[in-house]
Order: structure tokens, then sequence, then C-alpha cells
């Protein structure tokens, strides 16, 4: 098989400290696919993506990224190999401005040549006409904006997003899925963790369903949408 | 449930068709230019101006602005202020590094001061016999000085925050035991006890700087020494500041998950950054050494840290134009209240400041500080009578200022025990205040202000040396509630 994912959990067991959280959960992610993970509060998506991260370590199961098993790797070197994450609630360096931001998103291209900054901007025009506001005064959806920039300025092979619609307009979450969408279409692969079942399943190639730290559902997004369970439980009709 | 003809919106092709809010351009940088709030007047003018000058070139004007100093001025007093003045710059640069840019709370800074300092004179004095070349001892001194700030910083570097401050204030302590003890030391009791430190004597008869056989030994040429080394860690400062790891350590301490998610070397940058300030502390403390010509333990304590605290936090943590401005306020505050007269001024002007800044409406100001000053009269003319003692003594000030107040402050002729009393009641009165509200605080506040006077007249003035460090504490007070991110510093952004 020349198939091989880029990302792959193995029977992955997490706990915070004796409480399970992920129970034996098996998932995948090929170079250049768009995977969502979807599943209600609580449900362990968060917990999901630090294991893929190693800032928490599974109990059991393996972790491969690109063909390694990088189950006992550190943080950084997962990020070296090419992860790169938009965390939840963003987490930007407030008083640093965008450009700052940006540049830090390269720290490892040694802050980033003229060609990564242009296609960032070309993505997101906003962050080159704000690039001199300071991070933390820039609203929700703009500092939204900026953690995708940031991400994307690490040029990674695995992008991970944890709630990339949180807190934004119903039209702004689509436009956001335009460019998530865009930013794929590019090549990356990614994982994106969403409530918004909806709206990512149409951009998603293929999707998994959390529920109390198993997977309940998992399949193409298309199948998905049509599915019955899931559209009670998350798609609301 | 009749789903299925509320399909899922289409995403339209491209974001330009659109009759949607333009994600991603900005419609208020657009019309920025409407909706910034000029700055009027002259000051704005000057003000905008003065904005877009480099940082640099402020730094230039500083140096030379210091290089004057000892032409215009012949006095020794002035030029030592001078030179300690600018010392405590080059320490607090080097604290600006670790505190202000990586976010490493290092109480044990003072430590590094002084394993400079006995560096230099164990190197260059009689202790041991040995007289290097200053050139020589400099780098050694500052490189051993950088290499203890990782060994001190390796066992910590895992620990955050509130505990890197423990650990680091524990090994300051240390240091200072070890050096005010160390004239018995021997290999865990193994070896024969050699005397290292020289105890509580410190190390005496230092040599003056030593270059190319030439000694420095004027205070002048001393303190174009130290502004020569001031300038040229100030120039490695700002580049490093401007630099990808300046950046980095901005950010691991605003979010090290997030810098570490960057792929930041987190540790690392924690280790260089800590390593870094120790270096400029030992640099500092050969300068130290040198003029002094004689080291002691107790000269590198807590005082001394706080001092060097105070210089950061008034000017600004992060900033090196804070750290000049720091140095020079509270260095000269320092030495201005060393003479009571003096001080009496910084103490009423300091009251009357504060007032002004936060008493309003206006007629509460008038009405606070006219009955503050009818009290007193009132008070001082009842005293008189019924107990002409009570206005035997005489004010610390002269002049127009201290006859004024000879007429409204009491000054018992012995007022040792009632100054300390009434020192007890001012701290009462000044909780009660915190208690009160509305017109009862304003009300409460005449005779407090009189209470505080009455302290500060009859038992402050007495004791120069503890009531500079509480004025020194009670400007940094005032200061932090009107400019919380110091004088110089960026206010602080959260993000919610
Ligand atoms: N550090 C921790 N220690 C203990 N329990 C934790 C820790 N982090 C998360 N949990 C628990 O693990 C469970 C899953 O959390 P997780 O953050 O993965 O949920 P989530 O699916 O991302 O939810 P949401 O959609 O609300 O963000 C929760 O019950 C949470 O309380
Ligand atoms: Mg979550």
């Amino acid at each position: 098989m020349t198939d091989e994912p880029l990302l792959s959990l193995e029977s992955v067991d997490t706990y915070y400290g004796p409480i399970h959280i992920l129970q034996g959960l098996n998932l995948n992610v090929r170079a250049g696919e768009l995977v969502c993970l979807l599943g209600g509060n609580a449900s362990g998506k968060s917990t999901t993506l630090k294991t893929v991260l190693g800032l928490v370590n599974p109990r059991n199961g393996t972790v491969r990224f690109g063909g390694e098993d990088v189950t006992k790797r550190s943080t950084s070197y997962r990020i070296r190999q090419g992860m790169a994450i938009v965390p939840e609630n963003r987490r930007l360096f407030a008083p640093m401005t965008v450009l700052e931001n940006l540049q830090m998103g390269a720290y490892l291209h040694a802050g980033g040549t003229k060609e990564d900054f242009d296609r960032v901007y070309e993505l997101f025009p906003l962050l080159h006409e704000r690039r001199a506001q300071l991070a933390g005064t820039l609203s929700g959806g703009e500092q939204q904006m900026v953690a995708m920039g940031r991400a994307l300025m690490a040029k990674p092979k695995l992008l991970l997003m944890d709630e990339p619609s949180m807190g934004l307009a119903p039209i702004l979450v689509e436009r956001s899925f335009e460019i998530i969408k865009q930013v794929h279409e590019s090549g990356v692969a990614m994982l994106i963790v969403e409530q918004n079942a909806n709206v990512s399943l149409s951009i998603a190639d293929r999707g998994y369903v959390l529920s109390t730290g198993r997977l309940v559902l998992e399949g193409k997004a298309d199948d998905l949408r049509e599915d019955e369970g899931l559209r009670k439980a998350y798609l609301g009709r | 449930m009749d789903g299925d003809d509320r399909d899922i919106p289409p995403i339209p092709a491209s974001p330009a068709e659109a009759h949607a809010p333009r994600v991603g351009v900005d419609e208020w940088v657009a019309s920025v230019a409407e909706r910034r709030e000029g700055y009027s007047g002259v000051l704005g003018r000057a003000r905008s101006e003065l904005e877009r000058v480099p940082r640099p070139v402020f730094y230039a004007a500083f140096g030379v602005a210091a290089a004057l100093l000892p032409a215009i001025t012949s006095d020794g007093y002035i030029v030592r202020v001078g030179f300690d003045t600018l010392l405590y710059m080059l320490l607090a640069l080097g604290l600006n590094i670790t505190v202000g840019y990586a976010g490493l709370l290092d109480l044990g800074y003072v430590a590094f001061y002084g394993f400079g300092a006995y560096g230099y004179a164990m190197l260059a004095s009689p202790k041991f016999g040995i007289h290097w070349n200053t050139l020589a001892i400099v780098p050694v001194v500052v490189i051993a000085t950088a290499i203890l700030g990782l060994l001190v910083a390796l066992p910590s570097r895992r620990l955050l925050g509130d505990y890197l401050a423990i650990v680091t204030l524990f090994f300051g302590q240390l240091f200072v035991a070890v050096y005010t003890n160390g004239e018995r030391m021997s290999l865990f009791g193994l070896t024969r006890s050699h005397d290292v430190t020289g105890g509580p004597n410190g190390i005496p008869n230092v040599d003056n700087f030593n270059v190319f056989g030439g000694r420095i030994g004027s205070l002048q040429a001393y303190y174009y020494v130290a502004l020569g080394v001031f300038l040229l860690v100030l120039l490695v400062v700002f580049l490093i500041d401007t630099s990808r790891t300046g950046r980095a350590w901005k950010s691991l301490r605003e979010d090290p998950l997030a810098a570490e998610l960057m792929g930041m070397p987190v540790n690392r940058l924690k280790l260089i950054a800590f390593a870094a300030g120790a270096a400029v502390a030992g640099l500092a403390g050969t300068l130290f050494a040198a003029l002094n010509t004689a080291v002691f333990a107790s000269d590198f304590d807590v005082p001394t840290l706080i001092i060097i605290y105070a210089i950061l936090i008034l000017g600004g943590a992060g900033s090196i134009g804070g750290v000049i401005l720091g140095a020079l306020v509270v260095n000269i505050s320092l030495e201005v209240l060393r003479t009571p007269g003096h001080a009496t001024w910084v103490f009423y002007v300091t009251i009357l400041a504060t007032l002004l800044m936060a008493l309003r409406p206006w007629r509460v100001l008038a009405l606070v500080l006219g009955g503050t000053v009818a009290f007193g009269y009132a008070a001082h003319a009842i005293v008189a009578a019924a107990w002409p003692r009570g206005v035997h003594g005489s004010p610390s000030v002269g002049g127009w200022f201290g006859s004024g107040l000879s007429g409204w402050e009491l000054h018992p002729s012995n007022p040792r025990l009632i100054g300390n009393i009434t020192f007890i009641a001012l701290v009462l009165a000044v909780l009660a205040l915190t208690l009160l509200s509305g017109w009862k605080r304003w009300a409460a506040m005449i005779p407090t202000l009189y209470l505080a006077g009455f302290v500060w007249e009859n038992r402050l003035v007495v004791e120069p040396s503890i009531t500079r460090l509480i004025l020194v504490g009670v400007i940094l007070i005032v200061l932090m509630n009107a400019r919380p991110q110091g004088l110089l510093g960026t206010a602080r952004v959260e993000i919610v």
C-alpha cells in the first residue's frame, strides 16, 4: 500500500489522571485530505488534537505522522515535522502586532519569506491592512484570521483546527470555511474539529463523529450528511 | 421533520460576487483616516512628530547628554551619582532581558551582580596576589556569570512563575550567606579551611581598571567607562529586541504554550534569557568593584534588588527607554530624599499631586485642601494656647514654606513617643478612609492629611534612611495607579 495516511491514530487511549477520555480511537488523515471531527461538548475533540500534538500522551496506542511513530516524540518535534494548529480560543500573542504574530508562526522558517507572507495576505487581505495593529485589540473574527494566517505561515503538511467557527457570525462562518477550502485546495491536509457539522461536512472529504471519547460514526462527508442519526443529533433536522 | 428542502446553504463561488460582508477585506482600515482622533494643539503636534523619530535617535541623544555631565560640572558628588545611575541602568537593562522580555521572575538577580564584583575583586587584588589585566578579567567574569546563570536556571527551567521566583530568591540569599561566611571555607569539611571571600570584611584594596598598563583612577574616567559599557550593552539589547529571538522571548512571556506550538525551543530560549541577564549583571559587578576598590556581600542583598526592580517596573518592563527613565527617576529621587529638607518638599508635593489627580470634582478638592489648611491653623492655635510645649519645635524646612508650616503643623519639643503613637493612628486612619465613602470620606480626609503631615514632621524626618524608602514606595504606588504599565511601557492587552 503506497496510500499510507499522513496521520494515523491507532487504538489510542488517552487519560487525564484516572479519567479515561479517548477510548480506543482509530482515526486517520491522508495527505491533502480535509477531515472533520464532530462531536458534542466534552466528547473529546480537543483531547484528540492534543494527543495528535503530544500535549497529552496516550496510555495505549500509536500516533503516526508521515509514516513515523511519533507517540513518544515531543510536541516541538511533531511541529518541526510539519504539524501546525489553530488552537481553541486562538491564543494570539496579544501585545504583539499582527505582523509579529505572523512572523512567530514562521519561527521555524526564520520568520518567513516574502512569498509566505504574500500567500497569507492573499487569503486574508485584512491581515496586510492591519499588520501594524496589536493582535489583542482586534475583534474576535479578525483574531481568528490572524490565528489561521499564523498557522499557515509555518507551511504545515497537516493543519489542525479547533473550532475555527467559534464566535463568528453565521455569514462569517461560511466565509471562513470558504478560506479553509481554498487552503485545502492548495494541498494542505487538515483535521478540523467542529461543532458546526453542517458547514464543515459541506467542505470536508471525510468525517468522524465522537461521543464521550468513542467514535460512533465515520465515513465520507456526503454519506454522513445523509445519515439519519447524525442529522438528528447535530444537524438539527 | 420535513427537512430535505432546507438544503445546506451553497457556498458562493467567489467572495467578490457575494453581497455579504467582505471578509478579509478591511472596511475599518479604509475609513481609518476619518476615524482617527488627531492629536490637536501644539503639544499634540509635538507628540505625533516625536512618535515618528526612530528609537535609536533617543538613545544617542541620551548618550550625548550623559557624556556632557562631567563637562558641565566638576562636582565629584554629582558625577558619582551619575556613575551610580549608569550602573543601575546597566543592571536594569540586564534584568529587562530576563524579566521584561522573557517574563522570568528572577529574584536572585543581585547575586549575579555580586558574583561579578567578587570575581573581579578576586582576580585583581592582593587577596590572592592575582593582578590580571582588566581586558582579561572582564570577559572571564562575564562568561563565568553567564554559566552560573545557566546552572541556576537549569534545574528551575521547568519551574514557572512563582516557583522560579522562590528558587531564585533562595539562590540570592544563599549567595549572601556564603559570601559573608566565606572566610573559613573547606570542601565538605575535608580540606583545611581557607579564606575565600574575606567574610564580613569583604575584599579590600581591589585594583582599579588597568588597560594596557594604564590605570583608570579618576571618577570622571569611570563615569565614561560606565557610559560606554552601558551604551554598548544597550545597542546589543536593542538589536536582540528587534530580532527573531527578541520576539520569541516576548511571545514566550505572553503564552508559553502557544510559543511551543509555533515550534519555539521554549526551554532553550528561557535559559538564554536567564544567562544573558546574569552576564550583564556580572559585567556591572566588575565596574562596581573597580570603582569602589572593595566589595562586601551586604552590597548585593535585597535592598539593591528592590531598587533595580523599582527602576524596571517604574520605567515599564520590556522597554529600553523605560530603563533609562526609570533609573533617572528612582536614583535621583533617592538622592534628593537624602536631605530632610528636600524630602519634606517631595512629601508635600507628592501628596498634593496625588490629591490633584485623584480628587474630583474640583469642589471637593478645594474643600479638602482648604479644610486641611484651616484645620491645621485652628489646631495650632488651640494647642498653642492650651499646651505651649506642643508647638515648641521647628519644621524640617526653612524659607517661606517652613514659616508657613510652623504656624500650621504642631511641633512638640519631644516628638519621639507622640510621633510613634500618631504613626499608628495614621495607619488606622488610612485604613478607615478606605472603608468610608461619599462625603464622610472627604470629611475624614482632612484630619488624616493633617495627621500625615504631623507624622512626617515629627517622626519620619528623624529617620531619613527609612523614610526615603517609604517615600519611594509611595511614589511608586501613586505612579502605578496613574500608569500601570510604567512610564514607557506599553499598556497590557488582554485577550478575553
Ligand atoms: N486537563 C484535563 N484534566 C482533566 N480533565 C480534562 C482535562 N482536559 C479536558 N478534560 C476533560 O476531558 C473531557 C473532554 O474534553 P475536550 O476538551 O476534549 O472536549 P471537547 O470535545 O473539545 O469539547 P468542546 O466542544 O466543549 O470544546 C471533558 O470532560 C473535560 O472536562
Ligand atoms: Mg474543545
